[in-house]
């Protein structure tokens, strides 16, 4: 179960990523977009599931039982290779419901001057 | 395109099979087994393998850009609301299609119908695409 004192609470990824063309190419070629002069919308998935989990590894979740439930993204702009982005995850919104827990994560990835793009995770924690 | 409210976007099929789902959990970082393992996704009590959530949202993100280009999606959200089951060997078709509802402030509203099997797998899917 979640530690309920973290409901709020951001937390700072300390390292950069860095945002290779290779990885926008990869990510276009998968879902089918062809242009990769910029990101595709659903790119930054990529940085935050990953990032939030290594963020959160301490917060009482069970990564291993997460199902995907919404997904939304904000983009100011749009990712670029090039891009060093900071991550940073903050637990929103937690409810359970039938023993299964409900967590909306923010997800903010910035670069040193701009916030590029905010996601929210909402993940559902299965009983 | 035309982005006056009410205008129907033409529908676009797309494929998911094992192969691509594979590409995408490349792609993505996503190597959950229930993703690329029948084994795995049915002892989980799934009924076969199933589609990243993500990977449906990223072919209709892709949708989206063909409206404007990728540059022009300022937000995107959707909820998962049944699985893309994807059986080996088989094609499995997603037909998507969009609304435009409102416009303001230089902004579009699409609405997406994400079918699978005749089924909606995404829930209250909508885009905001940037005009001109």
């Amino acid at each position: 179960m979640l530690n309920p004192d973290l409901i709020g609470h951001t937390f700072k990824g300390e390292s950069a990523v860095q945002i290779s063309q290779e990885s926008i190419n990869k990510f276009a070629a998968a879902v089918g977009e062809k242009n990769i002069d910029v990101a595709p919308p659903t790119f930054s998935i990529s940085i935050t599931l990953e990032q939030s989990q290594k963020l959160l590894q301490d917060s009482g979740l069970d990564w291993t039982r997460v199902v995907h439930g919404e997904q939304k993204f904000e983009i100011k702009r749009p990712i670029i290779a090039g891009d060093k982005l900071t991550c940073s995850s903050t637990i929103e919104t937690y409810r359970v419901v039938a023993g299964n827990e409900i967590v909306t994560v923010r997800s903010d990835l910035n670069t040193e001057s701009e916030l590029v793009v905010s996601t929210w995770s909402t993940l559902v924690v299965r009983a | 395109m035309n982005l006056t409210p009410g205008t129907e976007i033409p529908t676009k099929s797309f494929v998911v099979n094992r192969e691509l789902l594979v590409q995408y959990a490349n792609a993505s970082g996503d190597q959950n087994p229930i993703h690329q393992n029948e084994e795995f996704a049915k002892s989980v009590g799934l009924p076969n393998v199933i589609a990243h959530g993500m990977f449906t949202m990223g072919l209709a993100g892709e949708y989206l850009s063909e409206i404007n280009g990728s540059a022009a999606v300022k937000e995107f959200s959707a909820k998962f609301i049944k699985p893309v089951v994807v059986p080996k060997g088989v094609n499995v078709e997603l037909k998507i299609s969009g609304v435009v509802g409102e416009v303001a402030d230089g902004l579009a509203k699409i609405d997406l119908t994400v079918i699978c099997d005749e089924v909606k797998v995404l829930g209250n899917a909508k885009g905001l695409i940037k005009l001109g």
